[in-house]
C-alpha cells in the first residue's frame, strides 16, 4: 500500500504569534484547532484523531491530548496521542495522521503545537536569577562547567563545521538576512516591519560564540494547527488539497559532533522514493531553523550542496526572494515565529495553496519541509504538493 | 555578593568519577564485557547492551574537539565570567568529555590544541576535572 497521494493536508489554523497573552498553551492550542477547522470548512464534531505536540510550557502537563480533548469538548475519538521527537515532531505527527487515516483507524486528525513560554514584562526583579532555573539546565556536571542550553550544544557542532570545512560568520549571517528578506513580505511575521542587513547581524550580540544572538530562532507564545484527511475528502472540503505524495524519518544516533549530519539523508531516501521526486523537482523549500547553522547543514544532508559546502552556497543570494532556490519563504523560525516544525509546515500549505501574497513563488507545485530535533539527531521530512 | 556556581550532584553512579578526582585521577566509565570506555556515566554498555561496569584511570591527555565561548549569563555564579569557554574534550582514549580550558583565552582556544587535566578543588567532597595545554 503506497501513502503517496493518499492523505492531504486540508485545515490550517495559526494563531496570534509572538508576545502574546491572551492564552495559556492548552487555550493557544484550542484556537488553532478551532481556526484549522473553520479554514477546512469542518466541525469539531469531524475529528476524530488528535495529536499534540506539547511545547516547552506543558512541562509536567502529562496527557496533552487528552488535556485539550477535555478543553474542547471533543467526543469519541479514534486516535489520541502526545508526541515527542523535539523539532522534528510537527512531521511525524503528520506521518502518523497520515498512516491511521490510509489504514482506517481515523478519519479526520488534528496536529496540533502550541507553546506560551513568554511572560508579560514584570518590573526587573532585584540582582536578576538568569534563565537556567526555568528551563531546569542549572544541575549536573555541565553546569559546573557553564554549559547551559541548546544554543551552547549547537555552537559546539557549529564551530567544528566552521573548523572543518572554513564556513563563517558571514555566511551564517546570509541565511539570517535571506530569511528576514522574506520575513518584510510577509505580513503575519514577527519581524515583518523590521529590514536586516548584514552589518546589523554582525553588530548583533553575542549569545554563545559561534552563535550571534542573529542566528538564533524566536520563542514565541502561539499555537498552530493542521488538519489531515484523505485526499478523496479533501478534495470535497473548503480549500484546495495539499497532498502528502512522500514522508519520511532518520534518527541516526551516535555523537553528531563526530559526523556534523542530520538525520536529512535517511528521511529523504524514503521521502523521495515514495513520492517519485528528485531535488529537482521541488520549487519550494521549508527548513527546520533552529539556527541559521541548521539550514546549512540540512542544505548539505538533502544533497543541494556537498558536505562542507553549505556556506558558499547560502552566500551568492540564491536563498534570497527571487534567488534561484526559495528557502524559508515566510521569514522561517529565525525571522517570523517558532512553532517548532509547524512553522515551516504552515508555510509550505499557504506556498502550496498559491496564499503567499508578496511572497509567493510562482507556480510553486511541490514542497519539502524539515524537521529536526536533538542536536541533528531526530529528522522529519514531507513532500507537499498541489498536484497529483 | 558574588553568586556560587552550580555543583554538580554525586550519585551512586557518579561516585567513582568524584573520588577519583580528589586522588588527582581521571577516570571514565569501562564495560567490563567488552572493555568499551564511556563517558558520562550510563547504565549500560551503547556496544554490547551490558550492565557490568567499573571506572578506570585514563591518562588525562586529550585534545580540544570543539569548544563554544559564552556570553550569555544563564547562571549567576557565572555573571562574572562572561565570556568564557566550554570545551569538548576528546580524550586520548577516545571518550569525549566537557570541561573548561584554565590559563587561555577564549579567544585563543583552537580546534586539535593538545590538553593535559588538571583539577579544581569547589569542595570538601567536589573536585572539578579540568584542562591545560599539554
Amino acid at each position: 500500500m503506497s501513502l503517496r497521494g493518499a492523505t492531504a493536508i486540508a485545515g490550517l489554523g495559526i494563531t496570534r504569534q509572538g508576545k502574546v497573552y491572551d492564552h495559556s498553551q492548552v487555550g493557544f492550542a484550542a484556537e488553532a484547532v478551532r481556526l484549522a477547522l473553520d479554514d477546512a470548512g469542518l466541525t469539531r464534531a469531524d475529528v476524530d484523531g488528535l495529536l499534540v505536540n506539547p511545547g516547552l510550557s506543558w512541562g509536567d502537563m502529562g496527557m496533552a491530548s487528552f488535556q485539550l480533548q477535555q478543553a474542547m469538548g471533543l467526543r469519541d475519538l479514534r486516535l489520541s496521542s502526545s508526541m515527542s521527537s523535539g523539532g522534528a515532531t510537527a512531521g511525524t505527527m503528520i506521518q502518523v495522521a497520515a498512516q491511521a487515516i490510509a489504514s482506517g483507524l481515523a478519519n479526520v486528525v488534528a496536529c496540533v503545537f502550541s507553546d506560551a513560554p513568554l511572560k508579560p514584562p514584570q518590573p526587573k526583579a532585584a540582582g536578576g536569577s538568569g534563565s537556567a532555573g526555568a528551563y531546569g539546565f542549572g544541575r549536573g556536571l555541565d553546569a559546573a562547567y557553564g554549559q547551559f542550553g541548546v544554543n551552547a550544544m549547537y555552537a559546539l557542532v557549529a564551530q567544528r563545521h566552521m573548523h572543518l570545512y572554513g564556513t563563517t560568520n558571514d555566511q551564517l549571517g546570509a541565511i539570517a538576512v535571506a530569511e528576514r528578506a522574506w520575513a518584510n513580505r510577509n505580513p503575519a511575521a514577527q519581524f515583518h516591519a523590521t529590514p536586516m542587513t548584514l552589518d546589523d547581524y554582525r553588530r548583533s550580540r553575542w549569545v554563545v560564540e559561534p552563535f550571534h544572538l542573529l542566528d538564533c530562532c524566536l520563542v514565541s507564545n502561539g499555537g498552530l494547527a493542521v488538519i489531515v484527511t484523505s485526499a478523496d475528502r479533501a478534495r470535497d472540503l473548503r480549500r484546495p488539497p495539499v497532498y502528502l505524495l512522500g514522508m519520511g524519518q532518520g534518527h541516526p544516533g551516535g555523537d553528531p559532533l563526530d559526523t556534523l549530519t542530520s538525520g536529512a539523508p535517511m528521511a529523504k531516501q524514503t521521502a523521495f522514493s515514495m513520492a517519485g521526486i528528485e531535488l529537482s523537482d521541488i520549487d519550494v523549500v521549508e527548513l527546520y531553523d533552529c539556527y541559521t547553522f541548521t539550514v546549512l547543514v540540512t542544505l548539505e544532508d538533502y544533497g543541494f550542496c556537498a558536505k562542507g559546502e553549505g556556506g558558499p552556497f547560502v552566500a551568492d543570494g540564491r536563498i534570497t526572494p527571487g534567488g534561484a532556490l526559495p528557502l524559508n519563504t515566510g521569514g522561517g523560525q529565525l525571522s517570523s515565529f517558532y512553532m517548532w516544525g509547524m512553522t515551516p509546515i504552515s508555510e509550505a500549505v499557504i506556498q502550496m495553496r498559491g496564499d503567499g501574497g508578496a511572497r509567493q513563488v510562482p507556480d510553486a507545485q511541490v514542497a519539502l519541509v524539515s524537521g529536526n530535533g536533538g542536536i541533528l539527531s531526530t529528522h522529519a521530512t514531507l513532500v507537499l504538493s498541489n498536484q497529483l | 555578593m558574588t553568586a556560587a556556581k552550580p555543583l554538580p550532584t554525586i550519585t551512586d553512579e557518579t561516585r567513582p568519577f568524584y573520588e577519583g578526582a580528589k586522588l588527582r585521577e581521571l577516570r571514565v566509565q569501562r564495560c567490563t564485557a567488552c572493555d568499551t570506555l564511556r563517558f558520562p556515566a550510563r547504565a549500560l554498555c551503547s556496544t554490547c547492551l551490558s550492565t557490568a561496569s567499573d571506572w578506570v584511570r585514563v591518562s588525562g591527555a586529550g585534545e580540544v574537539f570543539s569548544f563554544n565561548v559564552m556570553h550569555q549569563v544563564y547562571h549567576p555564579g557565572f555573571a562574572a565570567e562572561v565570556p568564557y569557554a566550554v570545551i569538548v574534550v576528546r580524550l586520548a582514549e577516545g571518550p569525549k568529555m566537557l570541561s573548561n580550558l584554565v590559563g587561555v583565552d577564549p579567544h585563543a582556544i583552537r580546534i586539535g590544541l593538545p590538553l593535559r587535566v588538571v583539577f579544581e578543588d569547589l569542595t570538601d567532597e567536589i573536585t572539578l576535572p579540568k584542562f591545560a595545554p599539554a
